[in-house]
């Protein structure tokens, strides 16, 4: 999977594994859908998806995301950002 | 929509610290994964959830995947509870 540089504008895939049976999942729900700018790479973590039910985890990139709170949350000023990490695999390009 | 986080240190009880040393040990000996805490914290049902405390959550979510994975089986947990 290609690495996202800093700066990429990117959507979080609107998936929902958790409809489809037993899941851990680290991405907010509020973020499916959105759109965001990555900040960082903050290196490769095994993935806690796997981690989470004990089965062998692909180390993947984690990535800082910054995302305009106000249009997430419906609260908050204008520029209030929400800075969330999120795993490569909830990414694509936007 | 959010209501303000309470952020004063709280007091460990005597049971809050021995939950959280038995995680720790199940973790050093492979027994079981942080992550996997959390998944069997998530698996708590709602109503449940609510009347627990922090680290009677801990206690549930550890439990169950000990017995899911065999490590202890319900009469041992049942014959240990009885001796208290």
């Amino acid at each position: 999977m290609a690495a996202f540089a800093p700066g990429t504008t990117v959507r979080v895939k609107d998936d929902w594994p958790e409809s489809r049976g037993p899941a851990h999942i680290r991405t907010p729900h509020y973020l499916r859908g959105m759109h965001g700018r990555v900040v960082r790479r903050l290196g490769a973590f095994a993935n806690p998806e796997d981690l989470a039910f004990a089965r062998p985890a692909e180390r993947r990139s984690l990535y800082h995301v910054a995302f305009d709170q106000p249009a997430v949350w419906q609260e908050g000023r204008a520029g209030d950002e929400l800075l969330v990490e999120l795993f490569e695999h909830w990414l694509e390009p936007a | 929509m959010c209501a303000p986080i309470d952020t004063e240190p709280h007091v460990l009880s005597e049971f809050d610290k021995r939950v959280d040393a038995l995680r720790a040990v199940l973790s050093l000996k492979g027994l079981m994964t942080v992550d996997e805490l959390r998944r069997g914290i998530e698996e708590i049902p709602e109503d449940e959830y609510h009347r627990l405390s922090y680290y009677q959550r801990w206690i549930r979510s550890i439990t169950a995947i000990l017995m899911r994975k065999g490590v202890i089986t319900e009469a041992e947990l049942s014959a240990a509870l009885e001796r208290r």
